[in-house]
């Protein structure tokens, strides 16, 4: 592996390491530690609100997944990609000022302290915590798994040590930052990514010739690859419509969006982050899957879709510049991890440790228990990651629509339906995560119920359970 | 059902009647989910209107076809300027903290 590919990526991993640095010296205790760790003291100005939210949103699948399914399938995965331009307005809109003054009345710091204050009640707080460390965990440990393989099959290095490197870059600089720390590198991740997307993208067209040149030779190929439905004509119009649940609107419900939605300083912030964040979700998105299919004539015949962007980019762009561009998908999976982590950790200290174990712990108590849980998942995740477990592999299938299912409901009736209750909530987390693992072998063995993706009628049945629950058990009109 | 008592309107002797506020807040959110709705039919008309014609029927504009062009390189564009027109022209800004709590000054 070149040496000059290899520079770009350790600067990177160096400049990161000095953010997070930075950004733990940064820390005070003013507003609380917990407050302080877990949510940057709610200072988050508009850019870094936005990449933040972008960088945790755009995972491996963004990077490496997307553009080689694009690569393999053609221009309808890239239709159903843009469906997550409306991520950029939507969650930001939704959860919005309401749940930014709810979050300093409640004065809360996790998602689960939000849901706990507004159904009061402990019986939501802990479902809603074993969801987010089961699930979040797995899906934490597939993409340590995803960033080792990335820097394995760049540099060369063996398995376990690429995944050391990386496990080391990330650990450090979010347990001792914390969330001001992840926000931060976020930030420089997101601006990598946009940067090494255009870079790349410029560097495909050049080498196909130019798009009409790229277009001719896949029409040539199979005409399909440029229609809507697929090379093979099965990417139906509901199915890739029901993304829009997945993988756009969705997205409200999944806890780390909804933490950065209570993290931001002011209104200006949240202005300027609705802006920023859909021009760079919309640009990244566009841009990386056009990669991934303007890769095809240039490259013809890569099997496995993880490695189109690799490659191609190693193929069409000179060595040092193919660093700076692999550096995105690698600031894609770091800036979801280390997002991931921070939630899990705070799941287990501040709502079940803090929440049902020891209320009235002293601040240094919880500050060493912080630092130290977070750093002790890291180290569980690196040894799962080693061999991951085919249990986690299973529970990762879930993550996120599960996740969205559970929690969509809640969170978005709960900010503006009075009369939403605990009895609700309930029923509504626990329909949507045994009706989507349910709907997910079901549609394993028969396919996809009315040609739609898993996540639709969990959505859909979790709605009607929180209405049920919350108008025929004790019906109350909430004051907020 | 047991609704002896519960139903009663909303008692407000303690609490202030809602918070302007929050007004502000259900407008925006309305807002959000007519943009969402606007982009999914923008986003599905394209797509599948001119998309469906057989392939040799497409034109194609900057090299790209012209269902994906109008559906996510014009739908993108299109949804960044109203994102802007609707913050520069309908979004209110407010404070996040409540009356009781707010010190003196402007917090840091």
């Amino acid at each position: 592996m070149n040496i000059a590919v290899i520079i770009p990526l350790v600067v990177f991993l160096i400049a990161i390491f000095a953010i997070g640095f930075i950004a733990s010296k940064k820390m005070n205790s003013s507003a609380g530690f917990l407050q302080d760790y877990f949510l940057g003291g709610r200072e988050l100005g508009g850019f870094v609100l936005a990449m933040t939210m972008v960088a945790t949103y755009g995972s491996a699948s963004s990077f490496l997944g997307g553009p080689g399914t694009a690569y393999t399938v053609g221009f309808g995965w890239i239709l159903l990609a843009m469906s997550q331009v409306v991520t950029g307005y939507f969650v930001l809109l939704i959860l919005g000022k309401k749940f930014a003054i709810l979050g300093r009345r409640y004065n809360a710091i996790t998602m689960i302290d939000f849901l706990k204050a507004r159904y009061n009640s402990p019986a939501v707080a802990i479902l809603a915590a074993i969801a987010i460390i089961i699930f979040l965990f797995s899906a934490m440990t597939a993409q340590w798994v995803g960033g080792g393989r990335l820097i394995e099959s760049l540099t060369g290095m063996q398995y376990t040590t690429a995944l050391f490197i990386f496990a080391i870059s990330v650990l450090v600089y979010v347990t001792i930052g914390g969330f001001r720390a992840v926000a931060l590198t976020d930030a420089v991740q997101g601006a990598v990514m946009v940067v090494g997307t255009l870079i790349l993208l410029i560097g495909v067209i050049i080498a196909g010739g130019g798009v009409p040149a790229i277009m001719q030779d896949l029409l040539n190929e199979n005409p399909r690859l440029v229609t809507p439905f697929g090379a093979d004509g099965s990417l139906s119009a509901a199915y890739v419509s029901s993304f829009w649940i997945l993988v756009g609107v969705g997205v409200v419900g999944l806890p780390q969006m909804a933490v950065r939605a209570m993290s931001y300083k002011n209104a200006r912030s949240m202005h300027r982050a609705l802006i920023i964040g859909t021009i760079v979700t919309g640009f990244i998105m566009l841009n990386m899957h056009l990669i991934g299919i303007f890769a095809r004539p240039i490259l013809p015949g890569i099997e496995v879709g993880d490695k189109v962007i690799p490659l191609i980019a190693l193929d069409v762009l000179p060595p040092w510049l193919a660093g700076i561009v692999l550096a995105a998908p690698m600031a894609a999976i770091m800036s979801t991890v280390d997002s991931l982590l921070l939630l899990v950790s705070s799941a287990i200290v501040k709502d079940v440790y803090l929440n049902f174990i020891k209320p009235e712990a002293p601040e240094k108590t919880v500050k060493r228990l912080s630092f130290g849980v977070t750093g002790i998942l890291g180290i569980i995740v690196f040894l799962l990651a080693l061999q991951p477990p085919d249990l986690l592999i299973f529970l990762n299938l879930f993550a996120f629509g599960g996740l969205e299912a559970a929690f969509i409901w809640p969170v978005v009736l709960g900010l503006y339906w009075k009369y939403g209750n605990k009895y609700g909530a309930i029923a509504s987390m626990i329909t949507g995560i045994v009706s989507y693992i349910a709907l997910h072998f079901y549609n394993e063995a028969f396919g996809n119920l009315l040609g739609v993706h898993t996540v639709t009628f969990p959505v859909v049945l979790s709605l009607i359970a929180f209405i049920i629950g919350s108008l025929t058990v004790k019906r109350k009109a909430f004051i907020f | 059902m047991p609704k002896t008592q519960t139903n009663a309107p909303p008692t407000n002797h303690q609490q202030p009647p809602t918070d302007p506020r929050f007004k502000i807040a259900h407008r925006e959110a309305l807002i959000g989910v007519a943009l969402a709705i606007f982009n999914f039919i923008w986003w599905f008309g394209f797509a599948y209107g001119l998309g469906s014609r057989p392939p040799e029927e497409y034109t194609y504009t900057f090299g790209l076809p012209d269902w994906f062009f109008y559906s996510c390189v014009i739908g993108f564009i299109l949804m960044s300027v109203l994102v802007i027109i609707i913050v520069k022209f309908f979004l209110t800004e407010v404070s996040f903290e409540d009356e009781q709590q707010k010190e003196e000054g402007t917090p840091s």
